[in-house]
């Protein structure tokens, strides 16, 4: 029956997207579950903002492309002294802001300066704190001195946070944004939709479509109706996994399963007796089914971790055998660490589905092995508050959507309080690494170390699930960094 | 008067329904609410699964009469607080009358100002989301329905001859209201406890649908129906049944509180 | 008349005032800090100073209140920490389809629930009576929420004639708008309908028993007239006074059923705001939100004063 009137509703809603797609369409409609705070990514953490204007309204002197590798920006070459301190960065002639100011060296120099400076606002200032000084021996050069070898310097400066913005403009970017990428922003209806159009001044190559637009719907049955209503052309980080089926089966949709960088993880208090015994935490890494996680939080999306990498990852390593689902010996460890069945831990869980839902399928798990779990849903404000700042938990499930982040292992406060100084070790070598073959080596080694001491529950990374119009090509299919760059985006004939 | 008592006696039967099941689920469900068989999820109703299952295998039939104790127990400690809380508070204003009773009446004017969600809303987010702090944010709001609804009947009860003996027989404010007051003033508030009781399962199942009330994994019916909104175009049934169980509920005790009114205060009878 | 308008004036302010005051106090307890969530977890301790100071967090209480305050009496909400535009932008996009939606249901609710309540007093005791009563019964006991859905799957997924969620702006055109609100408002407006329509019986059977009623039937009006010119007008007292209460209900009532459509109105930038501690949002939100409350009572009062002068020495 249901599926009779669904079939129904589809094939009329089918005739309605077939005229309205009659004409050859050079515009797009791309929707994302969260509204950006705001439009500027060099003051806010949030991926909405990212997703909405990176590679499309602004651009960094480097660039993160699909598969997650460094590519020329705003620079179009470089070169990096012997010592590792001194980028040399050749800059891309003719580029000018969406406000007609010219790119060269002095912007490159502001806005470093401005993500460096005391009042800066910058949600990754880190980022560039390795940097010493940023010079102009003329308008198309740009040389960043380093206080020390970094290793990852060229990708971080391809963040949405490292991005280049106008003297001019960079106050207001947050509601007006100017960068001098191919689309200019055009309007913002708060609450719905962000338009912006094809930039006919643009440096690079002119992109193909005209328009833009991405439209936010939080609410997983209201995005698969406007999708198949074709209000929506394109949902690149699609809500309602458990309505895939119903894409799959339609040739009108294309459906695409990839990665991301969300490495889904139930972290701990490593200083909070009991888990502070590593075989606690290893019992609780027994004692979760990944697989039927991964089937009852994400609908069967999502590729199980066994440590804080992701399978996309350059010098990723399959740990996920190291702690198969085995309840037997997850009471085991539990026993011989003096834990009586019984033993209630509470699991602060933030507001995404991965981690609400996440936290029913782990709390009927681990019931199974004598746990109780209590499950304390809370904002993000909260969660930034209580977890993070004042680290006042047990345990949480989180997802870090940070690309390759083993550092946050490395650092001396973070709010899970791992402290290795193993590990630390291990980071620093990597860091100040210069080989790319000893960085791959012990990119392996860090990854290993923190299997074995478990700091954290490694679950899974998020899967990106989109689905789009068959006819859309050039979407990445994966999410190295959160972003839409719609510039290779076009319609088939 | 036959259709009234008709529905005091189907309030009443609906309504104990509703206790007892929530009182059995305590003791036994057809499953446990919380056991996730995540092969089969989603599964259509059947004999092993009247209702079927949810999302993560769990069987509804189980989940609505566990949520009934939850939804239940919510409401009733709300209404608990409100007239815990509200009658003293009303009847104290009326007693004393004045600017106490003005600042007490300026008060609930002030407190209704605020949407009921809305304060609901600010509470948890204050508090955190959870059973208790939607019982006291519904409780909270009922506080100023019950001062104003004892504080008018109470003043009524005040002007009547047989208080006016009392006070020159020597008898304080607190005393008139206890042996006085209170007693005769008992039918309303009788009858408003019932239409509080049902509004506060209303609010405790809005509360939990935005997912402020009861939390997981304790079933509530807010809550399967947010879920099940998730699901809606996979399995539209579990977006049925919880609905039935709150509007049964809520029909059961409105039905109950008419019925009450009509044995309890015959002079309302008249008009309907 | 005028005494008391002022009387009933000054109260008005008081109340507004003093709920402004409850709102600020209460949303400076909220745990979490707004330049955190902006920030998000890779902010460091200087950066979240910076971020503080630039939104006029890290001022003292009092003048942070004073100036809210100052700001809204000269009409100015002041600057939204997360959208970076006025507060007062943000509120119009989105009064535009709360106030809509609120009002749609009260005209479908008054619409459908007077005439069926006086058609039910009118043949009180009749078929038509118990069957319309009992419809109500039930209609007074469904959530709306859940209406809300059993709508969107017979409307929306099983018959797809209207839209399941989401409002398409009115750029987009009236009738595109409309129809967007046209399941909400019908969501919203049922129970209420019943609730009113059960008062309007009452209110109506109560004049018919009233002895200007007999008195008129006695010179000899028709059972209609009598009751369309004298029984009716005379119930509508606490009709009026319901449906300004239902107003305040239903601004209300909005939160839930815009989350259940997603619509972008008032309800959901609370919701939004208070999830991403936008504070200067909800304080003006549910100032604004209380003042309407306020001001609609306060219109009923009125209304309701006028049509029975005796209610002016009780009111005050």
């Amino acid at each position: 029956m249901t599926r009779l009137f669904a079939a129904l509703a589809g094939s009329v809603l089918a005739g309605l997207a077939a005229m309205a797609t009659a004409q050859a369409k050079d515009t797009i409609t791309v929707g994302m579950v969260l509204e950006p705070p705001g439009l500027d990514p060099t003051a806010g953490a949030a991926s909405a903002i990212r997703e909405v204007t990176y590679a499309n309204i602004y651009e960094g002197l480097t660039r993160i492309d699909a598969k997650g590798q460094v590519q020329a920006g705003l620079a179009e070459s470089w070169s990096i002294s012997k010592d590792g301190l001194t980028y040399t960065f050749k800059l891309i002639r003719g580029a000018k802001f969406h406000d007609d100011t010219p790119f060269a060296c002095n912007i490159v120099k502001f806005s470093y300066e401005r993500a460096m400076a005391p009042d800066s606002v910058n949600a990754q200032k880190q980022l560039f704190e390795p940097i010493a000084r940023v010079e102009c021996p003329d308008d198309g050069t740009a040389v960043v001195t380093l206080k020390r070898p970094t290793a990852l310097f060229l990708f971080d400066m391809g963040w949405g946070d490292a991005v280049m913005v106008s003297p001019k403009s960079a106050a207001t970017n947050a509601s007006d944004p100017v960068g001098t990428g191919p689309f200019k922003f055009k309007q913002w209806v708060k609450g719905d939709r962000v338009e912006m159009v094809a930039n006919p001044d643009y440096w690079g190559s002119r992109p193909k479509l005209s328009a833009v637009t991405f439209k936010f719907v939080s609410d997983p049955s209201a995005a698969t109706a406007a999708v198949l209503a074709g209000d929506i052309d394109a949902f690149p980080l699609f809500p309602a996994p458990e309505a895939l089926d119903q894409f799959k089966a339609d040739a009108r949709f294309a459906v695409h399963v990839g990665t991301t960088e969300g490495k889904t993880i139930v972290a701990l208090n490593n200083t909070k007796k009991p888990f502070d015994d590593i075989r606690v935490r290893r019992a609780l890494a027994y004692a979760i089914d990944r697989k039927a996680l991964i089937e009852g939080a994400q609908s069967g999306f999502g590729a199980p971790i066994g440590s804080h990498y992701t399978p996309g990852d350059p010098g990723y390593i399959d740990l996920t055998g190291q702690y198969p689902y085995d309840p037997a010996k997850a009471k085991a460890l539990l026993g011989e660490a003096g834990i009586k069945p019984g033993f209630t831990m509470t699991f602060q869980l933030p507001p995404p589905t991965y981690a609400r839902r996440g936290g029913e399928v782990i709390a009927a798990m681990l019931d199974q092995v004598g746990i109780k779990a209590k499950l304390v849903p809370i904002e993000w404000g909260q969660w930034l508050d209580q977890v993070f700042k004042r680290t006042d938990f047990d345990a949480t499930i989180i997802s870090h959507t940070e690309a390759r982040d083993l550092d946050i292992y490395a650092r001396d406060k973070y709010y899970f309080n791992y402290n290795s100084p193993e590990y630390k070790a291990l980071y620093k070598q990597f860091v100040e690494a210069v080989d790319p073959k000893v960085q791959s080596d012990l990119v392996g080694k860090l990854q290993q170390k923190l299997a074995e001491d478990e700091p954290n529950v490694f679950l899974f990374a998020l899967a990106k699930v989109g689905v789009a119009n068959a006819k859309i090509r050039g979407l990445w299919y994966n999410d190295p960094v959160p972003a839409n760059d719609m510039t290779g985006v076009s319609w088939a004939e | 008067m036959r259709l009234r008592s008709r529905s005091l006696v189907v309030g009443a039967v609906i309504s104990a329904t509703m206790v007892s099941v929530a009182g059995v689920s305590l003791a036994w469900t057809p499953y446990p609410p919380t056991a996730i068989d995540i092969v089969h999820k989603l599964a259509a109703p059947s004999p092993t699964h009247p209702f079927g299952t949810d999302h993560l295998g769990r069987d509804v039939l189980s989940m609505i009469m566990a949520g009934a104790s939850s939804s239940l127990s919510v409401a009733l400690i709300a209404v608990v607080v409100g007239a815990g809380l509200g009658v003293p508070l009303g009847a104290f204003a009326a007693a004393r009358g004045g600017w106490i009773d003005d600042l007490t009446m300026r008060g609930c004017d002030l407190a209704f100002a605020f949407p009921a969600l809305l304060t609901a809303v600010m509470i948890t987010a204050l508090a955190g989301p959870g059973a208790g702090n939607a019982m006291l944010a519904i409780g909270i709001f009922n506080i100023p329905v019950f001062a104003r609804i004892t504080r008018s009947a109470a003043r009524q009860v005040w002007g009547r001859d047989f208080v006016l003996a009392a006070r020159t027989a020597g008898r304080g404010d607190i005393g008139i209201t206890v042996v006085h007051v209170l007693p005769n003033i008992a039918p309303v508030l009788v009858v408003q406890i019932t239409i509080q009781f049902a509004l506060a399962i209303v609010a405790d199942a809005g509360l939990s649908y935005v997912g402020l009330g009861t939390q997981p994994p304790f079933p509530s019916w807010g809550r399967m129906l947010n879920d099940a909104q998730t699901f809606i175009w996979r399995a539209p049934l579990l977006a049925v049944f919880p609905g039935v169980a709150i509007t049964l509920a809520v029909l059961g005790l409105n039905l109950l509180g008419d019925g009450l009114q009509d044995v309890l205060d015959p002079r309302l009878r008249r008009g309907r | 008349m005028l005494g008391y308008l002022l009387r009933r004036l000054t109260i008005l302010l008081a109340t507004l005032l003093a709920a402004s005051l409850v709102v600020f106090v209460v949303l400076q307890a909220l745990p979490g800090d707004p330049a955190a969530l902006i920030l998000g977890t890779g902010a460091r301790e200087d950066t979240l100073a910076a971020l503080r100071h630039q939104l006029g967090l890290d001022a003292p209480l009092w003048w942070r209140y004073a100036t809210w305050i100052g700001g809204l009496s000269v009409g100015d909400l002041g600057t939204s920490f997360t959208y970076h535009v006025p507060v007062a932008e943000l509120v119009r996009q989105r009064v535009l389809v709360s106030l809509p939606l609120a009002a749609f249901a009260i005209a479908l609710s008054t619409l459908i629930a007077i005439p069926v309540g006086v058609a039910a007093a009118a043949r009180r005791g009749g078929a038509v009576d118990t069957g319309v009563m009992g419809v109500a019964q039930i209609g007074v006991a469904l959530p709306n929420f859940w209406l809300g859905l059993l709508l969107i799957l017979l409307f929306a997924i099983r018959l797809p004639w209207l839209p399941a969620s989401g409002f398409p702006g009115w750029d987009a055109g009236a009738w595109a708008g409309f129809r967007a609100l046209i399941l909400p408002a019908v969501a919203l407006a049922l129970p209420q309908a019943a609730i009113l329509a059960r008062v309007t019986r009452a209110a109506v059977i109560d004049t018919l028993g009233e002895d200007f009623v007999r008195t008129a039937r006695a010179k000899g009006l028709t059972r209609r007239a009598a009751l369309w010119r004298h029984a009716v007008p005379n119930a509508l007292i606490p009709v009026v006074t319901l449906i300004g209460l239902q107003f305040s209900f239903l601004l209300a009532g909005t939160v839930i059923i815009e989350n259940v459509f997603t619509l972008p109105g008032l309800g959901r930038l609370v919701f939004q705001a208070i999830a991403q501690r936008d504070l200067i949002v909800v304080q003006d939100l549910v100032v604004l939100l209380a003042g309407s409350v306020i001001i609609v009572n306060f219109i009923v009062d009125l209304v309701a004063a006028w049509i029975d002068p005796r209610l002016r020495r009780v009111g005050a």
